[in-house]
């Protein structure tokens, strides 16, 4: 490191500051700090930075930028809706505010290399130039040319500019299929255990000593670094969770020596948080007032998925459940299930069944509404008409998302139809009717 | 004392450095042009004699350059059009027009482009008139007035040329080429391109027109000249301002050309690829390595930046996996082995990694189906799980069918590398059927 800040035509002073910004990054720092070179030399025309989210792919980009004061432009591509919009923020922060006028209204790739030629000529730094594209896998999706076109930029431009893309995803998912410019690709490793610690243990509580942060840190990794690497969320929940952490040293309960006690308090916590916090089944804010506040049993606020359930007219209950039923049971079994005299069935014949073909796993398969019907007037004891209503209430099923109806080409004359909830969900429709559907599932026999 | 004597007859080795770092930089990432193209003295001299039929007899002619990315199309045109421009009465008399198939996406913008680079008369400041019938109507007007003789012929460089075949009814190139085959102005139609198959691209009408000359740049260099080409890619020019300095860094430069180690690098390097444009990507990370303190390029450098150049992506993406995720990747490993690479679903894979835990595991503990689908949806993010069907909207999310994009080997290979592992995890992997 030390010996990199001799040459590289930066302040010394500068460099020590980034460093100090980039714990546990100074080996990308560093490399790419020797990419760039000096601010004179010329850069290679496009570099490809991946890694997985919440690895300081932009942080150390947009740091070692700012901090050096080079000219660039940052553009995230999720807001760019159209290619408009890209040109016009790289030619604001790369030419200054009055340069985008400069673009017509809806300007293609040409209109954009031509303005930036101008404005070149005009205002010729000395500098390279750096242009950041982040989340740059959606520019996939946008016109086929601008991918490779941003890569050979430098070629077309005729300028010493530097294109930078950042991904999560890897470059092998990128390339054209006539090929494009080659973009020097750099991999920024996920940060192992220990850094995770190091930087999370960082933004200790000022009220509390480091020793002890850093040991709520390692309770906290120990519950989650099996399923979690993200240093963000990982960040967030020990926000979240750090004031249950302190709670039995505020009531004077426990010593802040008396590691065990505190974890015993707060590992069970710690695995509700799992359950709720980090699936997003209950939001922080809740997550914060009434739990801790209030003192109440965590997880006793019923999450989003709860409020799944919804309220449905009685024989509504019924067509969802005759269509579970339906998509789930093979046809031929209806027979034996739902009629009463149904003559003689061998069992073993019946009871053939692999676990693979067991339909919980492949999935709903599609029905006619004939078999619906007759399937509902089975699982109805009383009688019912077969008025409007019955009707309306499939298609507002429909509506509702709870079924699917497949093939659009034919509306009236027997159409097909999926259902699409989940087990759980219907358990819960029909033990409101008290009908015990597992009774009538070829699955759970 | 006499360390002193030498920087004050030397320059300091941090200025050097600069120096050295300045000219191998514009050498690797700008292209700057050589002084003559290496290994493709015929097409050179082709290309030279056709493009100067053109601008001094006023000789209509079309050709395509065709080659593989990075074959030095761009090069050899861009040599052979500054040898042009030398010569004095051409100078004054061509009109190059550059066009790029990524920029010009239709013959509208090309048709305005070409307006502007030949400055003609219906350009006001930066502005062009006229709807695109217009524009055309014009331009061909101009170009049919001229004659042999009298007017200024115009090159017409078409980069990316198979893009330009995908127009709408191949306009452009149709009236360029048709123009190239009458007599009217002199012009040049000059097509670069990677792909072989081009001229099945054009309709019949345009490849009627066109002459059908081809210039192939197919690389036929031998490792010999390969590593020569390395040695004086890497060699300071002659007019080195310290002349100390200049002995040195080729020395060192000879030596280590002759390391093994780095000749056995840089034959892996020929053998996956020929072209310079990845040799230029190899010395350049070589090249970020030189610094004040270490004023050479070492055997060393030339590794590493082999290894970086080398690295397979998606192992490293692999590498940074939850323990969760990665026993999905194993378990849905195990589906295509059972099923011979039917597409499985989520309820399938977390099936199997139940029986997993249910039969093997005592190092991790349940988890729940939400956070298991979390990790599941975290995959598809990576794209290491494909949807097979994009009517995503249909199905509920546990039964639409996925793919496996990994490979058994990156599996295998990612979990040994993988830290701390847990060990029944390993085996769970390595047995044969789940």
């Amino acid at each position: 490191m030390a010996a990199l800040r001799q040459h590289l035509g930066y302040e010394d002073e500068k460099l020590q500051r980034v460093m100090e910004r980039l714990p546990c990054r100074d080996v990308q720092a560093s490399m790419l700090l020797a990419l760039m070179g000096e601010p004179e030399q010329c850069s290679y025309p496009s570099i490809f930075i991946y890694g997985h989210r919440a690895t300081g792919k932009s942080h150390v980009i947009h740091t070692l930028l700012k901090e050096l004061e080079l000219p660039y432009a940052t553009v995230s591509c999720v807001e760019c809706v159209s290619v408009g919009l890209l040109f016009e923020q790289v030619l604001l922060s790369l030419f200054g505010s009055d340069s985008a006028s400069l673009l017509s209204r809806s300007p293609s790739l040409s209109d954009f290399v031509r303005v930036y030629k101008q404005l070149c000529v005009q205002a010729s730094a000395k500098q390279t130039r750096y242009i950041v594209l982040d989340r740059a896998e959606l520019l996939r999706d946008m016109e086929a040319n601008l991918l490779p076109a941003f890569l050979r930029l430098q070629e077309l431009v005729d300028d010493n500019v530097m294109v930078i893309l950042l991904s999560e995803i890897v470059w092998d998912k990128f390339r054209p299929n006539t090929g494009c410019f080659e973009p020097l690709l750099l991999h920024f490793p996920d940060y192992s255990k220990g850094e995770l610690q190091q930087i999370l243990s960082e933004d200790s509580h000022p009220s509390y000593s480091p020793e002890l942060y850093s040991a709520f840190i390692n309770i906290l990794l120990g519950v989650f670094y099996s399923v979690c690497r993200d240093l963000r969320e990982l960040r967030h929940l020990a926000a979240l969770n750090f004031s249950k952490f302190i709670e039995p040293l505020e009531q004077g309960k426990v010593k802040e020596s008396d590691t065990h006690k505190l974890w015993r308090n707060i590992e069970p916590h710690l695995k509700k948080a799992m359950q709720t916090v980090y699936l997003r089944e209950v939001s922080s804010v809740q997550w914060e007032q009434q739990l801790q506040m209030e003192e109440k049993e965590a997880g006793a606020v019923r999450g989003l998925s709860a409020h799944a359930h919804v309220e449905l007219p009685y024989y509504s209950k019924f067509l969802l459940i005759a269509a579970y039923l339906a998509s789930y049971n093979p046809a031929r079994t209806d027979k034996r299930f739902f009629l009463k005299h149904h003559g003689k069935i061998k069992k073993t014949n019946f009871l053939k069944k692999h676990e693979k073909t067991s339909n919980h796993l492949l999935g709903p398969k599609p029905f006619p509404l004939d078999r619906l019907l007759a399937i509902f007037y089975s699982v109805v004891d009383s009688r019912v008409a077969p008025t409007a209503s019955v009707f309306c209430q499939i298609s507002s099923l429909v509506t509702l998302q709870l079924l699917n109806q497949l093939g659009h080409d034919d509306q009236l004359d027997a159409p097909k139809y999926k259902c699409a909830v989940s087990l759980d969900f219907i358990l819960a429709i029909s033990r409101t009717v008290s009908f015990d559907i597992v009774k009538y599932l070829y699955d759970f026999l | 004392m006499s360390k002193r004597k030498v920087k004050e007859t030397h320059m300091p080795v941090g200025e050097c450095i600069s120096q050295v770092q300045m000219i191998l930089r514009e050498r690797f990432c700008h292209q700057r042009l050589p002084e003559k193209p290496v290994g493709m003295e015929s097409q050179h001299k082709h290309l030279l004699e056709l493009l100067r039929r053109t601008a001094v007899h006023g000789e209509s002619n079309s050709v395509l350059i065709v080659g593989p990315r990075g074959s030095g199309k761009t090069m050899l045109l861009n040599c052979v059009l500054r040898e042009l421009l030398e010569v004095k009465d051409v100078n004054k008399n061509v009109l190059p027009v550059h066009l790029n198939g990524l920029l010009q996406t239709d013959d509208r913008i090309a048709l305005k482009e070409i307006t502007r680079q030949l400055n003609l008369e219906n350009v006001v400041g930066d502005k062009v008139f006229g709807s695109f019938a217009e524009n055309l109507a014009f331009l061909l007007e101009a170009l049919k007035k001229g004659d042999r003789s009298s007017s200024r012929p115009v090159l017409f460089i078409l980069d990316e040329f198979d893009l330009f075949a995908h127009h709408k009814n191949q306009t452009l190139l149709y009236n360029l080429l048709d123009v190239s085959q009458s007599a009217q102005a002199p012009v040049a139609v000059i097509g670069l391109t990677c792909r072989l198959d081009v001229l099945e691209l054009l309709e019949k009408r345009v490849k009627s027109r066109f002459s059908h000359r081809q210039i192939h740049l197919l690389s036929s260099l031998s490792f010999i000249q390969y590593l020569d080409n390395v040695r004086s890619q890497l060699s300071l020019p002659q007019d080195f301002p310290d002349t100390k300095f200049y002995d040195e860094w080729n020395d060192g430069i000879k030596t280590l050309c002759e390391d093994q180690p780095v000749v056995d690098v840089l034959q892996r390097h020929y053998n996956s690829c020929k072209d310079f444009r990845s040799l230029h990507l190899l010395l350049m990370l070589a090249l970020s390595r030189v610094s004040a303190s270490k004023p050479a390029i070492k055997p060393t450098d030339l590794l590493e930046a082999s290894r970086v150049c080398m690295v397979d992506s998606k192992a490293n993406i692999l590498h940074g996996l939850s323990i969760l995720e990665l026993c999905l990747i194993i378990a849905m490993k195990h589906l295509n082995d059972i099923y011979e690479g039917e597409p499985f679903n989520f309820q399938m894979v977390h099936n199997e990694f139940k029986k997993f835990l249910q039969r093997k595991s005592h190092s991790i503990h349940n988890f729940d189906k939400p956070v298991v689908i979390k990790a599941f949806e975290h995959l598809q993010q990576l794209e290491l799980i494909k949807s097979m069907d994009s009517s995503t909207a249909k199905i509920q999310k546990e039964y639409q069918l996925m793919k496996l994009l990994l490979d058994h080997s990156q599996i295998m290979e990612a979990l040994q590398k993988y830290p701390q592992c847990p060990t029944d995890v390993k085996q769970w992997a390595m047995s044969a059927f789940g």
